[in-house]
């Protein structure tokens, strides 16, 4: 036969937790109470997070800052999988994903007010630092997923993305290395259709982007991103995947962005209020409510509780943040290399001479 | 004639050129429906249409493989890369194939592209957005690099960098976008590239600059005033071709000079500035020329950023130094 099939792919859909809170028993995964719960709050303190930064920012107490508002089911649920000693690389998007694997909040709120220090991952956290750089931080993980393989350490990464990162080289380089060694590695994508002003429709013509990690050798599946438990159950089965020397996965977390791509963004330029309207009514946090609720895990005073302790989380950040000493303008140099160079330390002398203190701003002028 | 600022400027010309030549066409991230993040092409897709405002996946290299390959066929493209800190996956198609098609071709093949580049400090944007990255750009045969330092010059050098027969890097100070208005003509004009403006005449010093570090070195100069010393303020315009005549020119005036700009020290457009001048017009000097740049670290985040960049009293502090050697 001269002409005949040799490979064929499918995508598989999972959602165990539907819009309304219904649940499919069977898929659910072995969560005990206590750690629903947990999945919960912890999607509770993302939102919270994320209503206070913005309103930060719009008081002029943030820099830019890019809201994860809807996204939450995808970061709390993926992290939620992961071990201690696991990897995990986010993009920057993931407060969400970074509150779980224990991240300061102040952290956050640091590197968005334009402050190095929230870069600094505290030690004993296996977490890389925010990449804006879209998909940059691909390769990388696979790298350290690599070099856990050559020491025979049992661990396995996570790397974040957005559905626009799909669409850059480092997210096909990094997949495709990733495939050819069997590196121990998960890539989660938040696929919330957007790219800024760009739809996913720009992004790609295939009919998922789960269905791009069959060309690389691994597995992907698309899951219902504003579904806890899908996502978790997804994550924790590739995770152990990866640790069992199986290799990298593929997850697309189908959700949506209902915030504006950043404080800088009006997203009603290229977007209609239906669709965003539309996307509400699967909120994520909402339909784990509905079943907690029906399973006797929820009441008013335990929402009002979960609540005000986030609340009380944030503000606390907030006052960490805003009570922190302004960094050191000699940190400009000091991180450069182990040691200052001739060269650096002379430039740093001559500016702290020179030019180390607050300068007054002075007006832009034409002249001429 | 119509105030307007930088975007307004480099907005008036994209559409008066893709009016007048239906080869040339946009394509970016979010150059589209968005008008661009910094709203530079606002309004060109409802003109022009989807075929010649193209809204593209998050792709930088394709980006600029992709327009490199319209400029070969005879289109005249114009990509835009969102902020200088995205450029570098695209760095091989520029260096690989834009700054060298015409030459390996024999002339066979060029490469009339403008590659849109916001760029620099001092707009508290997050990390990878404030970068000043000409050098590897001016370090890479084949490409011309254009730095407009006001909306009227923004105007005339686009307009010419889009007529250009070879691949231009045109890189837009983020902070000057919307900090100055000034009258632009509606008419068409050109600033050729390759030629430096003087923008104040002066007799004791040359201070030479580009782009958003004009202001600096402005201020600097009215300080400089006060106290005596006329400085000669020249604006390159463009960092490749360089205008080293104008440049040798004013030093064998003032027989001083400082150069000044955003970019780290080492290996900084600066530096061959200084080579030249060392050069050409080496007995002519009074003082070595003194450099005032961004150091050779990494741009810090806004809280630290006004630390890193030139200042007018960094200006002035080399200005005396270079003036009492
Ligand atoms: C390489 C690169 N190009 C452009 C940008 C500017 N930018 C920041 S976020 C973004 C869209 C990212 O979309 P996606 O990957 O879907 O992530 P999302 O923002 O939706 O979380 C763009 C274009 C960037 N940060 N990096
Ligand atoms: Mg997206």
């Amino acid at each position: 036969m001269p002409k005949m099939v040799i490979e064929t792919c499918s995508v598989e859909w999972l959602q165990i937790l539907d819009e309304d809170g219904i649940c499919d028993e069977e898929l659910r995964p072995p969560l005990s109470n206590e750690e629903i719960k947990k999945l919960f709050e912890s999607m509770v303190l993302a939102r919270t997070f994320d209503e206070k930064a913005f309103k930060l920012q719009r008081e002029g107490r943030l820099g830019t800052y890019a809201s994860i508002y809807g996204q939450e089911a995808a970061q709390v649920g993926s992290a939620f999988a992961l071990r201690p000693a696991d990897w995990m690389f986010p993009a920057f998007r993931e407060p969400g994903a970074s509150f779980v694997r224990g991240l300061p909040i102040h952290m956050i709120l640091q590197y968005w007010a334009g402050d190095e220090r929230g870069s600094q991952i505290p030690e004993g956290l296996n977490d890389f630092p925010i990449t804006i750089p879209v998909a940059t931080q691909i390769p990388i993980a696979v790298g350290v997923a690599l070099a856990a393989k050559v020491k025979g350490d049992p661990i396995a990464v996570m790397a974040y993305m957005g559905d626009g990162a799909t669409s850059k080289g480092d997210f096909h380089e990094g997949l495709n290395f990733a495939g050819v060694f069997s590196a121990p590695v998960v890539f989660v994508c938040q696929n919330n259709q957007w790219a800024i002003s760009v739809p996913l429709k720009r992004q790609t013509a295939a009919k998922t982007l789960a269905q791009k990690a069959f060309a690389y050798g691994f597995p992907g599946i698309r899951v219902d991103g504003n579904d806890v438990f899908a996502v978790y159950r997804a994550a924790s089965e590739a995770l152990n995947r990866a640790k069992a020397g199986k290799g990298p996965t593929l997850i697309e977390c189908l959700t949506y962005r209902l915030g504006d791509h950043t404080t800088a963004d009006d997203a009603s330029r290229y977007r209609s209020r239906e669709e965003v309207e539309q996307w509400k009514t699967k909120d994520p946090i909402r339909r784990l409510k509905k079943y907690m609720e029906k399973r006797n895990l929820w009441s008013e005073a335990y929402d009002q509780a979960v609540r005000s302790n986030a609340k009380e989380k944030v503000e606390r950040a907030v006052r960490v943040e805003e009570s922190l000493p302004p960094p050191d303008p000699r940190d400009i140099f000091g991180f450069t290399f182990e040691e200052l160079t001739a060269e650096l330390k002379e430039q740093m002398e001559n500016f702290l001479k020179v030019d180390g203190k607050e300068r007054s701003e002075s007006k832009d002028v034409l002249y001429g | 004639m119509a105030k307007l600022t930088m975007v307004e400027a480099i907005n008036l010309a994209l559409r008066q050129e893709m009016e007048k030549d239906p080869r040339v066409l946009l394509l970016g991230e979010d150059v589209g429906r968005n008008g661009g993040v910094f709203r530079v092409t606002q309004g060109l897709l409802d003109t022009f249409g989807e075929t010649r405002v193209m809204d593209t996946p998050l792709s930088e290299s394709a980006i600029v493989g992709v327009a490199i390959g319209m400029a070969v066929y005879g289109l005249r493209p114009v990509a835009e890369i969102q902020f200088e800190g995205f450029v570098y996956a695209a760095m091989e198609q520029l260096a690989d194939h834009a700054g060298r098609i015409r030459t390996r071709s024999r002339g066979r093949y060029h490469c009339p592209l403008v590659v849109r580049l916001p760029y620099g400090g001092g707009i508290r944007a997050p990390e990878h957005h404030s970068d000043s990255n000409e050098a590897y750009f001016v370090h890479t045969p084949g490409i011309k690099v254009v730095v407009p330092s006001t909306p009227y010059e923004s105007k005339g050098l686009f307009v010419a960098a889009l007529r250009d027969p070879d691949p231009v890097i045109f890189m837009e100070p983020k902070k000057i976008y919307r900090s100055l208005r000034e009258e632009v003509p509606e008419e068409e004009y050109l600033i050729p590239l390759g030629e430096s403006r003087i923008v104040l005449e002066g007799t004791d010093i040359t201070l030479i600059t580009w782009g958003a570090m004009l202001q600096p070195t402005l201020q600097a100069a009215m300080l400089m005033e006060k106290s005596g010393t006329s400085a000669e303020v020249l604006d390159l315009r463009t960092l490749s071709p360089l205008d080293t005549e104008s440049m040798i020119e004013s030093v064998k005036k003032t027989h001083r000079a400082v150069v000044v700009h955003e970019a780290p020290a080492t290996c900084g457009v600066g530096a061959e500035i200084v080579a030249r001048i060392n050069e050409k017009a080496l007995v002519h000097l009074e003082a070595p020329v003194e450099r005032v740049t961004g150091f050779d670290t990494v741009m810090p985040l806004p809280k630290l950023e006004k630390y890193y960049l030139p200042s007018a009293e960094r200006v002035v502090d080399a200005v005396n130094r270079v003036i009492s050697f």
